[in-house]
């Protein structure tokens, strides 16, 4: 895939790889083998029929293609882009024996982002919703609720989906940086599936503004609750409340959804000093360095206290940082921020790991090695660490059953222990992937439709 | 969108603005607040209520003209609108009768006093409001706390109105002479810090409402964290209100000067499309 060049990139949020023209696109195509049984299909999580569409793009019917994408999977174009193909679909392909595997993904986002070029417009009208079908709430409208929520409107439920924030897509929106998912492409997926029906309420916090049992009395009939894996972590160490400390969501969220990219023209700032250490590995500490890189830092470095093989991100957004120039300061943890007079960060302290015993995660456990710690100049620090369950609105709903980590327990269809309540996503895994919160989405939208047709009220 | 119904000028900086929105002013409860973002290019910046009518399903808040986004805010009229209100967020305060209680409301934090006395006058309470500002000019909600209270005190620093001195020294002479079972602090930072200083003394009960920097009031981006009896508390969730005498005064200021170069960057070029627009 032709890239911007990464001397360039760091300069601005346009988008890293540049998508396939047609006749790159045609050509990848025509090398899948369009197998019987195929194996690519059981590595997705949204059940997309593969070869059928990557088929479609061989015989340059792009519209067909994307209609074959958009039966399964309601955000072709942001999967194409953000989804760990090289985990799922292509491990799976043949071709990974001979040579390399398909280029599912990539083929994906050239179908989708056809459509949304060419296509959009021409499709039928909105879908009004029916009066008289039954009213569902999704809550959330990250790719969980708004996958649950498309699938339930063509199966002409009456669909409100409630979001808190201002803004649709969740994670995607505030989360994910423009130049690897622009925003522009999830607002025309979102208006996609506001065509199917779906009303979208935003500002609209549930537990605060109503909660479940107002909405059953309005005469909601059923729930997903996909509320994300919203608390940030911190790390509760020395200097964390200095000026400069920020959590990945804070930071990325500034960046992202308030566009402080471009201030002074968008009115949130975000303050980047000269060096930045972003502490953690996954896709959310990659997007913060690299995002800091392009917010004019020297220096950026990744603190991680494990090696890179147990590095949560993506194998691509790791080349990606590392051919931007990040550093990577591996078996390494921070152990206090000391900062100036005025309360700004000054310097980081951190202290050198070796791997110990196999741990319960599977992997081996980094141990302090014995007076190690060093000092860094450092301005600004970003925790990215992971999040944990939002408390907000399960604390209005007593009865319902949570996990240790007050997580929401649900079985593999979503259903919690109230019978009305299915929930989806990171609120029942914890942080996990794009891909996975839609298909979870969808499955509970399945199981809500079969509670539904059951049910008698 | 969120139309203004009403809006009357405080005094030179602050404004009263109502505006339609029915179903927060129908969860909406004493000391929580809202966070508005008021177009497109606006921050997301929270304010407490000053007032909720249910019937008329409306919300008012009190602001004060300084940064960008609350000088964007004051400037709208009557009619116009914001894109977005997001709430009623914030724990409502405990409402009950615990006897005699006193309000200290420095500048436009008085405007957050008000419903909070209130509603402790509803619930039975015999409630004191003191309330400060630098000079006569700036006095806001006189009248209207002079409704629902028992007594009310004013001070000016200059002089130029009621008592010439600070908020804290009625408290003190109160204090001296009689004894009340809670206090409530709204101001600058400075001031609840003084005040819990002084409430310390006397062991009584103070309770602080904190407005820090934030994005989503819902927990998520944690930059409204602050040193609470050693440990790190969010105040979009965890408060606003806050027992005044475990919180760490010294390290909110510094927190609240995190962004200062920017925001001054930023009404430089605020200012400079201002200029732009009236030629």
């Amino acid at each position: 895939m032709r890239e911007q060049d990464p001397k360039e990139r760091i300069k601005n949020f346009d988008e890293v790889p540049y998508g396939y023209s047609e006749a790159e696109a045609v050509a990848e195509a025509l090398r899948c083998l369009q197998c019987k049984n195929p194996p690519c299909v059981k590595g997705c999580p949204a059940e997309i029929d593969i070869p059928g569409f990557i088929k479609a793009i061989a015989e340059k019917q792009f519209s067909a293609a994307s209609a074959i994408l958009l039966e399964t999977n309601n955000l072709p174009a942001v999967c194409g882009r953000v989804c760990p193909q090289e985990d799922q679909c292509e491990k799976l392909c043949i071709l990974r024996h001979k040579a390399k595997p398909i280029d599912i993904g990539n083929l994906e986002r050239f179908a989708a982002d056809w459509k949304l070029k060419n296509g959009f417009g021409q499709e039928k009208p909105a879908i009004a919703q029916v009066i008289g079908h039954k009213k569902v709430a999704v809550i959330g409208a990250g790719p969980a609720g708004l996958t649950c929520a498309a699938d339930l409107a063509k199966m002409n439920y009456n669909v409100t989906l409630f979001e808190a924030l201002h803004k649709p897509g969740g994670v995607l929106t505030y989360g994910i940086p423009e130049f690897r998912l622009p925003k522009d492409i999830v607002m025309q997926e979102v208006e996609q599936i506001k065509n199917l029906g779906v009303d979208i309420k935003y500002n609209y916090i549930i537990g605060k503004i109503k909660t479940i049992e107002t909405l059953r009395n309005q005469g909601f009939k059923a729930f997903f609750i996909a509320t994300g894996a919203g608390l940030p972590y911190f790390m509760d160490i020395l200097g964390e409340d200095l000026n400069g400390v920020y959590s990945a969501n804070e930071f990325l969220a500034r960046v992202n959804l308030m566009k402080a990219y471009k201030f002074p023209e968008y009115d949130t700032p975000v303050e980047v000093g000269k060096r930045v250490a972003v502490i953690g590995a996954g896709n959310v500490a990659m997007d913060s360095a690299r995002c800091a890189l392009r917010l004019g830092a020297e220096k950026v470095y990744i603190i991680y206290r494990r090696t890179e093989n147990e590095m949560p991100a993506r194998k691509d957004e790791i080349y990606h940082a590392r051919q931007e120039g990040i550093e990577f300061h591996l078996l390494t943890n921070p152990i206090k921020i000391i900062g100036d007079e005025t309360g700004n960060v000054k310097t980081i302290v951190c202290i050198k790991n070796e791997l110990g015993t196999v741990d319960a995660s599977g992997r081996r456990r980094p141990v302090p090695i014995e007076n190690s710690d060093f000092e860094m100049l450092m301005d600004t620090v970003i925790i990215a660490i992971g999040n944990g369950s939002n408390p907000l609105l399960l604390d209005t709903i007593k009865e319902l059953k949570l996990t240790r980590k007050n997580n929401i327990e649900a079985d593999d269809a979503g259903a919690t222990n109230i019978p009305d309540i299915y929930a989806g996503g990171d609120i029942v895994t914890g942080s996990a992937t794009v891909i996975a919160a839609m298909g979870a989405g969808k499955k509970a939208a399945k199981a809500i439709d079969d509670f539904l047709k059951t049910s008698k009220s | 969108m969120y139309k203004i119904i009403q809006k009357r000028q405080l005094n030179s900086q602050v404004h009263l603005i109502e505006f339609e929105a029915k179903d927060l002013a129908m969860a909406a409860s004493a000391g929580q607040f809202v966070i508005l973002r008021v177009d497109e290019f606006g921050e997301r910046f929270p304010l407490t209520l000053y007032d909720f009518d249910c019937e008329n399903g409306t919300i008012t808040v009190v602001c004060q003209a300084i940064g960008v986004s609350t000088r964007k805010l004051c400037a709208l009229s009557q009619g116009d609108s914001v894109l977005d209100i997001s709430g009623p967020l914030g724990r409502s305060e405990q409402v009950q009768n615990v006897g005699k209680v006193i309000f200290v409301g420095g500048g436009v934090g008085t405007a957050e006093v008000y419903p909070i006395a209130k509603a402790m006058k509803q619930a039975g309470n015999d409630v004191t409001v003191i309330i400060g500002f630098r000079t006569k000019d700036l006095i806001i909600c006189e009248q209207e706390i002079k409704r629902i209270c028992d007594n009310l005190y004013i001070t000016t620093d200059d002089g130029s109105y009621g008592r010439k001195g600070f908020v804290t020294d009625i408290l003190k002479e109160l204090l001296a002479k009689d004894s009340y079972d809670l206090v409530f602090a709204i101001g600058p930072l400075v001031m609840m810090k003084s005040v819990s200083g002084v409430t310390k003394l006397k062991s009584i009960k103070t309770i602080v409402s904190l407005n820090s920097i934030m994005i989503d009031g819902t927990g998520m981006c944690g930059g409204c964290r602050i040193k609470y009896n050693e440990q790190a508390k969010f105040t979009c969730v965890d408060g606003p209100a806050f027992d005044g005498h475990l919180v760490d005064y010294d390290d909110i200021i510094l927190r609240q000067g995190r962004f200062k170069n920017k925001e001054e960057q930023s009404t430089k070029h605020y200012e400079h499309k201002c200029q732009i627009k009236l030629k």
